[in-house]
């Protein structure tokens, strides 16, 4: 809705070569050197886990792990990634067949509806669990209070997120 | 019965927790081109220039489509009308240089990569000449008229005549309460962005053949509007939506985001994807800003003789969006003396659009606010005014419900949450430097069954493949129709595929109202009903077939088997008998139609007590619900799990409803200004504490034969005035004006 940009256009700039460690799997992209991190998951590399709900920080729809840190990937520029690891909602899990027990407590707590924000839910639980800042139910919520459902599954995610930290620590 | 009434995790929740299941956006094809769409910065007037020179001019960008150059289209206004289109001329994109509302979609860029459309878009240079708009309801209120009626009337029924003479009966009352009750817009705001991916490819003839992923709570209508549209038969189409980031009635209506890339698509004869921004999520419906007026008398012991109830919404200045606000409390209270109103302000806005419990909770958030007030004049608690006024009748039509437990709600919700422990006076249950508020309010909703079809097969390898075309927006459909299926051949829940949103599937409505338990769930029953017939007419047939006399009524399907009720020991494998099918599956496709003729004597709603408690800082305003429980009587709960599921969201709406949600009008330049997640705020993990469910036991054979009444608005519907009263208990302010934030606090 703003309005367009009063000045002549630049030409594009080249497209860069770009290494990503996705997953534990090194992948080689030409990509522009503004593409974020989270189109470049989902428009290049198909890993249409990570989701979109805002573009600009403001959701956690799009949090993946950076080297085991939680970061919104539609607020970085996959340029400046090289070298990192990228871990996704896809990635997560020990095997393919298998379930991360985060996953495994969402589902069993229901702590979704429609599943859009779950990735970034799960993601950002990873994260909020490497942290280790959690203490009591009242952390959870305001830890995971970067990642909006608009189902409104909170209280059953931080039910299922509690199990698993209670399983770890016990 | 086995899996219904279990408490089964979702069949589609391994696809949800891996980042499998597969939304709009997220179907990639080879040479996808994307395609950006340009908002109008103005809301009303003319473009009277575009020049997309320089957008152009970059590599990579294909076409900026405009009202100029785009293709010609269908010319009636009936080839644009959907499923859920109100009364009215519905608005076409790119029709004109007409400018209607702020944030009007004027171009389209499409380029190879998202990249380069985003930024050619904002290189396209526009110019406007701007009319006086006319966005602010309250200071148009003058204009109000009567909305025209259409097919949208059946649902959305106009208020009843008066009745009895309001305004005697209502000086003669000796308590009364009268106010002005206020929200603003609010939008739907679903977590995924609307986006379709249309997939180009030509038939034998080098016509064009569509494959559209779109989000949308119903492909049937998104199929029968591009058809429409872009004059393209149905053999040459295909819409598919397998899944949906969240609906809450955003997706009744096509978006423009389906135009926009079907348009492109058939122009340039490539894959296009178009995907909305956040900020253009405010760019079509929303719940439309309301001024209600409420008034209510009683007599000394509490007995209801006087109700008032007018509403005043806005509507665009194309279409007649209604909704159904003030007719509740006739339905719910006995007074002989009603008069209830209600009347449209169009404005330069976009249509408003049906929102969880649209009319629903606008209505009762008033109307059982002003119940609040009313028990406070009477000295009686609240919660004894709903009991003395409790009717087994719909007041307005004066016919009994087909089933109504609410007071079971009542009793129930008030034990769960202690209500008789509460002080009456406001202001007299302080902790520390919080003011502590109980409040409590009814819900009501419609339960409907509309009509659907679907189609089932058991396979060769003993699995029973069931489909019908509707839509998963996150309540649960896969999960419950799986049950559905697998109860009534007597099969294992894994053994059962439930297929969904794809418009090569038989149809069915779209998916809101909280009509698709009972709709979809009343067609799957009796497809699946029709293969056991079919098994029956096998078994039959066996040599020496214990079946031979047999009729419907006396067989039963039990662990995959098909048995006599009156000796399960005479039973025979359903793998046998479709073995006995000449290698083929038995398969069935029928559909269901509401009883109309059993129903026709009964209003049939669920119902809900919603009890809630409110912390308030006295100093700073600020408002948590630190619990809240709702007691609903939904008939039968298919699945207490995701059932639950369903309450927990409709809870966590309401009391975003309450404290957080307002779209904001900027008037000067007409435009909603707060349209980011930022700024439109929901309630996030932490505005959430414990949240309570109870489900009371509730029968009803009139609804649909399964008993069920739908879930996805009931839970919203009485939230927000028993967070208003839980409010006034705690701190004596009564705000009419929604959301309550801490500035009407202080
Ligand atoms: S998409 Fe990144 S925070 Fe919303
Ligand atoms: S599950 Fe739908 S937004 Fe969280």
């Amino acid at each position: 809705m703003s309005p367009p940009l009063d000045k002549r256009a630049p030409s594009l700039p080249p497209l860069h070569t770009v290494t990503l460690t996705v997953n534990g799997k090194e992948t080689q992209l030409k990509l522009s050197p503004w593409t974020s991190l989270l189109d470049a998951l989902r428009e290049y590399m198909d890993l249409t886990g990570t989701k979109k709900g805002c573009d600009h920080g403001q959701c956690g729809a799009c949090t993946v792990l950076l080297d085991g840190k939680r970061i919104n990937s539609c607020m970085t520029l996959a340029i400046m990634q090289e070298g990192k690891q990228i871990t996704t909602i896809e990635g997560l899990a020990p095997t393919p067949d298998e379930l991360h027990p985060l996953q495994q407590a969402f589902i069993d707590h229901d702590a979704f509806q429609c599943g859009y924000c779950t990735p970034g839910q799960i993601c950002s639980a990873v994260g909020m669990m490497n942290e280790g800042r959690v203490k009591t139910t009242a952390d959870i919520r305001e830890l995971m209070s970067g990642n909006i459902c608009r189902c409104g599954a909170y209280t059953n995610i931080v039910d299922a997120i509690e199990e698993v930290i209670n399983k770890q620590t016990a | 019965m086995t899996a219904i009434g279990k408490p089964i995790s979702r069949v589609d929740g391994n696809e949800k927790v891996t980042g499998k299941a597969k939304y709009a956006a997220e179907f990639n094809v080879p040479d996808l081109t994307y395609g950006y769409v340009v908002s109008s910065a103005i809301a009303k007037g003319k473009i009277t220039n575009i020049d997309a020179s320089d957008a152009l001019s970059l590599d990579g960008v294909l076409k900026v489509f405009t009202y100029k150059n785009r293709p010609k289209l269908a010319w009636f206004d009936i080839s644009y009308k959907d499923q859920d289109a109100p009364p009215g001329s519905p608005f076409r994109p790119l029709q004109d240089e007409t400018i209607k509302y702020s944030g009007q979609p004027i171009a389209l860029v499409v380029a190879e990569t998202f990249e380069v459309a985003r930024y050619a878009a904002s290189l396209v240079r526009i110019e406007y000449k701007e009319d006086t708009h006319e966005t602010d309801l309250e200071a148009n209120l003058h204009r109000a008229r009567e909305p025209k009626s259409g097919i949208a009337s059946l649902l959305k029924p106009p208020p009843p005549k008066p009745r009895g003479d309001f305004e005697t009966a209502y000086q003669d009352a000796s308590a009364k309460t009268n106010g002005r009750y206020v929200h603003a817009a609010e939008h739907h705001n679903p977590m995924e962005l609307f986006a379709s991916t249309v997939v180009y490819e030509t038939d034998s003839k080098k016509k064009p053949k569509l494959t559209i992923y779109d989000k949308t709570q119903g492909v049937t209508n998104s199929i029968l509007y591009v058809s429409q549209v872009f004059n393209i038969p149905f053999k040459n189409l295909r819409v598919v939506s397998p899944y949906m980031g969240g609906g809450f009635g955003a997706g009744l209506r096509p978006q423009y985001q389906l135009f926009m890339a079907t348009m492109a698509a058939l122009e340039l004869k490539r894959s296009v994807r178009v995907t909305l921004t956040r900020q253009q999520m405010f760019t079509f419906g929303h719940r439309p800003a309301t001024v209600q007026n409420v008034a209510l008398g009683a007599l000394p012991d509490g007995t209801m003789n006087a109700l008032y109830h007018d509403a005043y919404g806005e509507t665009s200045q194309f279409e007649d969006y209604t909704e159904v606000v003030v007719n509740w409390g006739g339905m719910l209270y006995p007074p002989e003396n009603v008069t209830m109103d209600y009347k449209l302000v169009p404005l330069d806005v976009y249509s408003p659009l049906d929102m969880r419990a649209p009319g629903g909770v606008t209505g009762m958030a008033a109307l059982e606010v002003a119940m609040d007030e009313l028990a406070y004049e009477l000295g009686m608690d609240p919660l004894e005014l709903r009991l003395k006024n409790y009717s087994d009748l719909d007041n307005n039509e004066k016919r009994p419900y087909s089933s109504k437990e609410l007071r079971e709600c009542f009793r129930q919700g008030a034990e769960r949450f202690g209500w008789s422990k509460r002080s009456f006076e406001p202001r007299s249950m302080k902790k520390d430097h919080n003011l502590i508020g109980w409040g409590m309010a009814t819900g009501i909703w419609d339960s409907n069954m509309l009509g659907a079809r679907a189609e089932a097969a058991l396979l060769v390898n003993g699995k029973l493949w069931v489909s019908s075309a509707t839509a998963e927006i996150g309540t649960g459909t896969y999960t419950i129709m799986t049950q559905i299926a697998a109860d009534t051949l007597g099969m294992p829940i894994e053994d059962v595929l439930f297929k969904l949103g794809d418009t090569d599937f038989p149809i069915a409505p779209i998916s809101g109202g909280s009509w698709t338990a009972a709709t979809v769930g009343s067609a799957v029953q009796a497809v699946c009903e029709e293969v056991g017939k079919s098994l029956l007419k096998l078994a039959k047939k066996m040599p020496g077939s214990p079946f031979k006399s047999a009729k419907w009524e006396d067989i039963e399907f039990v662990d995959k088997h098909l048995r006599l009720k009156k000796d399960p020991s005479a039973a025979v494998s359903l793998m046998t008998l479709v073995n006995l099918n000449g290698g083929k599956a038995v398969r069935e496709t029928s559909g269901v139609f509401a009883d109309v003729m059993k129903q026709k004597n009964f209003t049939r709603s669920a119902h809900a007590a919603a009890f809630v408690e409110v912390m308030v800082d006295e100093e700073l305003g600020t408002v948590k619900v630190t619990r809240a429980v709702s007691a609903i009587a939904g008939g039968r709960i298919l699945n207490p799990k995701t059932a639950r599921s369903q309450i927990l969201g409709g809870m966590v709406w309401g009391i975003s409803k309450a404290l957080h949600e307002e779209s904001a009008l900027d008037h000067t330049f007409g435009r909603f200004m707060n349209h980011s997640l930022a700024e439109y705020h929901v309630s996030v993990n932490a505005d959430i504490h414990d949240l309570d469910v109870i489900f009371v036991e509730e029968h009803d054979d009139v609804v649909n034969k399964l008993g069920v009444k739908g879930l996805g608005e009931i839970g919203i519907v009485g939230m927000p005035a028993a967070v208003a009263n839980a409010i006034f208990h705690a701190t004596g302010k009564r705000v009419r004006d929604l959301p309550i934030t801490l500035d009407k606090l202080l």
